[in-house]
């Protein structure tokens, strides 16, 4: 079906999932206010959030299957890469509140609106993976980012969630005025914030060398960067995702960056394109950086949720190669590597929740010693997560793809970035010093003799364990279906280009570079 | 509203709500409790739009009731609230069933005239007279009012914006309720 998303109904219709979300978590969130807070209701709610998140998942995938489209112009996309990106974040926020109910359960934390919240940061998010105008952009922005505010903070009763909340807060406040400021600064230069017009604009008005264009870009570039925890705006990644709620740091590592990236490829690929010149260097750089600066702090860490925070800012700089490439298969590449550090991503962080004694937020890399001798199938699980982040072929399944896809699409990039990949790999092989070390710790160790017995995992969180490696494994053994799913839905840099065909020259930004 | 086709119900209506507004300004100033000050002075920014609109600047009003009215003085009532601060049981302005009468009686009664109101702009040929104020106004503003210009790219072009900042505000209310909400069986660990 092709939308006229001048027509409101038409508009209402191309925003279905989106809508049916939104609807459903007012829905949700009149149902949790009904009744006093109790585990019980927690869990209610809980299991009726995922109940909707299955219904909404079932409509993005109904809407992707008819292959529903839209022109070029508009405030939302309707594409492809829209709906993947819609699934994967549907995906993250069925996890999060999976892993939420038995962890909210165990850490006494009984607010049943915690799960209404990861509901309407979801919203945010898909309407992230649409927004085509910077104004939908900023809303989904923080829709997304006010919701994770308050959920980083959910633990009441600790302090350190409290300190992650509030710094989280303040520093993402700060960085929302970067990103405010850059927009403004874009519409200066373009008069516009719908992107099929900003690309307009920057082709026809030759923008690539413009003071105001490129200033906006790089504020625009500081904000989003903040986002997705890019070193050097990583600084609050570490102990916020360390301080808050385990669930929600896997929300905040995989489905928070996912959508944050999904915005940034299409500000970048639909608006920028024809900026390339002018802004490449900057993505170049800050991918390098947060590369290098992500892997060798990770190194030094004991606590495992803040080497997974770390590991986090390493994969936003392997996604900067994706944006840095500005092509279709880069966008290819995109789509099949979030789903990866997604599915790694949450499996990761269900372990860790298991392990964590009950009240604490403390998680050693020593507790995980010797854990095959006492829980070999949990050790077998984390290990095949720990492998898929690594990108380690086989045992890590759908990682060993996504990184090697990566690759390729920085190498098939008409600008050659072949320093950028072979940074990408060596930076690779670093970050094997700590995945591996996990790995070593609970295979190859004695378990301490006074170590305490891992508490056993509840049924959702198991599910979520299996599911996440069972998903790693198999599409790591048969990855062509997934790959011919991404490049059918991958969307093309610039897909617009009507004042261009009107008589000014066509030109190609990554020619001469 | 034009005065020089009405001047009666103009001047009477100034008057009116001139005085309900320092009425309302001296029992703001006066009250021992927070929130049923900040309900007064919601009330004195109520009553400052109406001499806005009867000045014929309708957009000024309009955005005193949305800004003033209703985004300052809710987010004020919201912290008093959340702070509980208020105790607003303990010194009600409203007491009895006689307090409560004269409440509804007096909002059935504003229902009434706004229904009279709308009636009467529907049907502008209900009297000649009105109909020809408003022909007047709209050779001074144009079809749509003042406020017209604002009003039809705020609910087309930026339908979808619009609808998103009430989502983002309900999100924001959402989540000050959960990091404010009192705990059963405290804070402390």
């Amino acid at each position: 079906m092709l939308y006229d998303l001048a027509i409101p109904a038409q508009l209402t219709a191309a925003l279905l999932p989106d809508l049916l979300l939104m609807g459903g978590a007012m829905c949700l969130m009149l149902l949790a206010a009904w009744k006093r807070d109790s585990a019980h209701h927690q869990r209610t709610v809980g299991y009726a959030s995922l109940g909707l998140l299955t219904a909404v998942f079932g409509t993005v995938a109904w809407m992707a299957l008819r292959h529903d489209a839209t022109n070029t112009g508009g405030v939302i996309a309707v594409d492809g890469f829209r709906f993947l990106v819609d699934l994967v974040v549907l995906l993250g926020a069925a996890g999060t509140i999976a892993l939420a109910i038995e962890h909210n359960d165990r850490d006494g934390i009984t607010q049943a609106e915690s799960h209404v919240l990861v509901l309407f940061a979801a919203s945010g998010m898909m309407i992230l993976a649409a927004a085509r105008d910077l104004m939908v952009v900023f809303l989904g922005i923080e829709i997304m980012s006010v919701a994770v505010y308050v959920l980083a903070g959910l633990d009441r009763r600790s302090p350190r969630s409290a300190e992650a909340s509030l710094k989280y807060f303040l520093l993402g406040a700060f960085a929302t005025g970067f990103l405010l400021y850059g927009m403004a600064l874009i519409y200066g230069a373009t008069g516009e914030t719908q992107l099929n017009r900003i690309g307009n604009a920057v082709g026809s008005l030759q923008l690539a060398k413009d003071p105001m264009f490129l200033v906006g870009c790089g504020l625009l570039l500081v904000g989003l960067g903040f986002k997705v925890a890019a070193a050097p705006f990583h600084m609050w990644a570490p102990d916020v995702y360390d301080g808050a709620p385990t669930p929600i740091t896997a929300f905040m590592a995989a489905s928070v960056k996912a959508a944050a990236f999904a915005a940034f490829l299409r500000i970048w690929f639909e608006g920028f394109y024809f900026g390339w010149a002018g802004w490449a260097n900057a993505t170049w750089w800050l991918a390098v950086v947060t590369m290098v600066v992500g892997n060798v702090v990770a190194l030094q860490q004991k606590n495992i949720k803040r080497m997974l925070a770390y590991s986090s800012i390493v994969h936003s700089g392997y996604l900067l190669v994706a944006v840095t490439a500005a092509s279709a298969f880069a966008s290819t590449a995109f789509t099949f590597y979030v789903l990866a550090y997604t599915l790694a991503t949450f499996g990761a962080f269900a372990v860790v929740a298991t392990m964590q004694p009950a009240g604490t937020t403390d998680a050693r890399i020593a507790d995980y010693e010797g854990l095959w001798h006492v829980r070999p199938w949990l050790a077998t699980a984390m290990g095949v997560y720990l492998l898929a982040l690594l990108g380690f072929p086989v045992f890590g399944g759908i990682g060993f793809f996504a990184k090697w896809y990566l690759v390729q699409a920085a190498l098939a990039s008409p600008s050659r970035l072949s320093a950028l990949a072979v940074i990408l790999v060596v930076t690779s092989v670093i970050s094997a010093g700590y995945y591996l070390q996990v790995v070593r710790a609970m295979f190859m160790q004695p378990r301490p003799a006074d170590a305490p017995a891992p508490p056993a995992a509840g049924v959702l969180t198991r599910t979520v364990m299996v599911v996440t490696a069972a998903l790693i494994l198999a599409l790591g053994l048969f990855p062509s279906q997934l790959v011919a799913i991404t490049k059918d839905n991958g969307f093309r840099p610039y897909p617009f280009s009507p004042a261009l065909q009107m008589g000014l020259p066509q030109m190609d930004p990554l020619a001469n570079k | 509203m034009r005065h020089e086709f009405f001047p009666l119900f103009y001047s009477f209506h100034f008057y009116l709500f001139g005085l309900l507004a320092i009425a309302s300004a001296l029992l703001f100033v006066t009250r021992k409790s927070p929130v049923a000050a900040a309900m007064w002075l919601v009330n004195v920014m109520f009553c400052l739009a109406a001499e806005y609109v009867l000045l014929g600047a309708q957009f000024i009003g309009a955005i005193q009731v949305l800004v003033y009215a209703g985004a300052i003085m809710v987010v004020f009532l919201f912290v008093v609230m959340l702070l509980n601060l208020g105790h607003a049981e303990a010194v009600t302005d409203l007491r009895g069933n006689a307090g409560r009468l004269a409440a509804g009686f007096v909002g059935l009664a504003m229902l009434a005239e706004v229904m009279v109101l709308a009636q009467s702009e529907f049907a502008a040929e209900l009297t000649p007279k009105a109909a020809l104020a408003r022909q007047a106004a709209e050779a001074i503003d144009g079809p749509g009012g003042v406020i017209g210009p604002i009003a039809a790219p705020l609910f087309r072009e930026h339908l979808l914006a619009f609808e998103l900042t009430s989502m983002l505000l309900l999100t924001a209310i959402v989540g000050a309720v959960v990091i404010g909400k009192k705990r059963e069986g405290g804070d402390a660990r």
